[in-house]
């Protein structure tokens, strides 16, 4: 078996291998400790003895011997024998305990950097070095915000079953936001040494594909899976080989992932018939809309503008005002995306405050033949802005309107 | 969201550090201590240094591909960086909590500055 494969396998097992021993021992804390101990010892032995012909319960076996083995050692320290001379009966892995256990790890105690940390960990199967270098910080700081959120998890007494349903919806929500950030994590185009990153972006479609197999009926999981497809098909084209930012409607459309846009519209397609909407439902059929389009000229902006208008009423937002105004221009003109956008930040001082008003700007100035005003909202932007790539896309399409170097 | 705090020495940080008394100047550092212990067990250190005096520093530069380096015009500047903390949090909220348990900031002020990261977006 080739090192991908063992490792493939390892995690694949790793979220109902955890399931199972903590729904045997109840304490997420010391079972997690337990299986993270019997992921090594397979990482270890199987390359050499072989795979077992079940690798699953080998894996609980191993786990929950380790984790007897301390609560002997604790009991002993306590004098309490009758722990001693227990066997470890094999748990079954059953098909909820994955979906327990990531509802545990989105706990809404925990911060979302513990929520993304926990979840690469206990869902994920990886390790706490594979998270650091994904995250670009230090070991030893994930290493923390993993044990402080099985500290929290222990300390709110948080149990390990589905939450009664009234709760249900509103912590799924939190699950996707948690998947959702580990996936924008992924965009984080290192300009170092990406072989040794594990794919973030790989790694958060694989679990939302794994939570939408649990969950069919759930249209925001399926949405949330859709809208991811849909912005990964693009990513062959989105950087150029210096890590400078191409913008959808200059990108190459031909290296667009094919396959992943026909699944992506597929499953859209099929969710908005039958589910309930939502806000990530909505966002990945905007994504569908600009996949489909072989050229940007057969973008179907007013589609497009409707289904913005959808977005602001259901998670209105400064990122869902801008991107509205942006197909306004398109569908009404330059001019009457200004005026709205006039309004819009006249009318509310936080908007007016956010970076990405002066690039909207710049571009409908561009749009409306305003070349200087643009190129100086370019500048503007370009100074704003947090992303790299992204100021030196808008510092070139100021230099482009010959904005001169003020 | 990877925050840089930075701490400045300048004529008002010096004129405080002058008033203090042994004991507060030992409170001071091993306030820095602490703090960066807390960091460390809260999961968002990265990485914090406090700078050797700017005396010792060197100016490097390239030319024709030849490195030059020389010592720095130390004598006639009145601020320089003193030390940093590198953290990776939530947001600009909980990097401005962190920079106000900073011990210079209580006595004068330091600058919390947002990492620029690669992360991608569409128009």
């Amino acid at each position: 078996m080739s090192p991908n494969a063992l490792e493939d396998l390892l995690r694949a097992c790793a979220p109902q291998v955890l399931g199972a021993v903590v729904r045997r021992f109840g304490d997420f804390d010391a079972s997690e400790d337990a299986v993270q101990e019997a992921l090594l010892a397979a990482a270890q032995q199987w390359p050499a003895a072989g795979v077992p012909d079940h690798p699953r319960n080998w894996l609980i076996t191993v786990a929950s011997r380790r984790r007897i083995e301390s609560l002997r050692t604790e009991a002993a320290r306590r004098c309490r024998e009758e722990a001693a001379g227990r066997e470890p009966e094999i748990g079954q892995p059953r098909g909820d305990d994955e979906l327990a256990l990531l509802f545990l790890c989105c706990h809404p105690a925990l911060t979302p950097t513990s929520q993304v940390a926990l979840t690469l960990r206990a869902v994920g199967g990886l390790t706490t070095a594979e998270i650091a270098r994904a995250l670009l910080v230090p070991e030893a700081t994930v290493g923390q915000r993993i044990s402080r959120a099985k500290q929290r998890i222990r300390d709110t007494g948080a149990t390990f079953t589905m939450p009664p349903p009234p709760e249900r919806a509103e912590r799924l929500t939190a699950v996707l936001q948690v998947l959702y950030l580990i996936f924008n994590e992924g965009h984080t185009a290192s300009s170092g040494d990406r072989l040794n990153r594990v794919e973030l972006t790989a790694e958060a479609i694989r679990l939302t594909r794994q939570l939408h197999d649990r969950l069919p009926g759930a249209g925001e999981v399926a949405g949330l899976l859709a809208l991811m497809l849909l912005t990964d098909a693009r990513r062959p084209a989105r950087v150029r080989p210096d890590g400078g930012l191409v913008p959808l409607a200059e990108q190459d459309r031909g290296r667009w992932n094919a396959a992943g846009i026909a699944e992506g519209v597929e499953l859209i397609t099929a969710t908005l018939r039958t589910a309930l909407i939502g806000p990530f439902q909505i966002q990945a059929a905007i994504a569908a809309i600009h996949d489909e389009a072989t050229r940007p000229e057969l973008t179907d902006w007013p589609q497009i503008l409707e289904l913005y208008g959808i977005l602001r009423r259901l998670a209105p937002g400064p990122m869902v005002t801008l991107n509205r105004i942006v197909a306004v221009a398109e569908v009404r003109g330059a001019p009457a995306a200004l005026a709205e956008l006039d309004a819009a930040t006249a009318a509310d001082a936080a908007l007016a405050q956010h970076y990405r008003v002066a690039a909207v700007r710049a571009h409908l100035l561009e749009m409306a033949g305003e070349p200087a005003k643009a190129g100086e909202q370019y500048r503007l932007a370009a100074r704003r802005t947090l992303s790299l790539p992204e100021r030196r896309y808008l510092d070139s399409r100021a230099a482009r309107l010959g904005a001169g170097t003020g | 969201m990877k925050y840089l705090i930075l701490i400045q020495s300048n004529e008002r940080s010096l004129a405080v550090w002058e008033t203090m008394t042994d004991a507060e100047r030992m409170d001071f550092g091993r306030g820095h201590l602490a703090l960066t212990d807390e960091m460390i067990k809260a999961g968002v250190h990265v990485a914090s240094e406090g700078l050797a005096d700017p005396g010792l520093a060197a100016w490097v530069s390239v030319r024709n591909g030849e490195t030059i380096a020389s010592d720095g015009p130390y004598a006639e500047v009145k601020e320089h960086l003193a030390g940093f903390y590198l953290i990776d949090c939530a947001d600009r909220d909980e990097a401005i909590a962190w920079a106000a348990k900073v011990p210079d900031a209580a006595n004068t002020e330091v600058e919390v500055r947002p990492v620029l990261d690669m992360s991608q977006w569409d128009l």
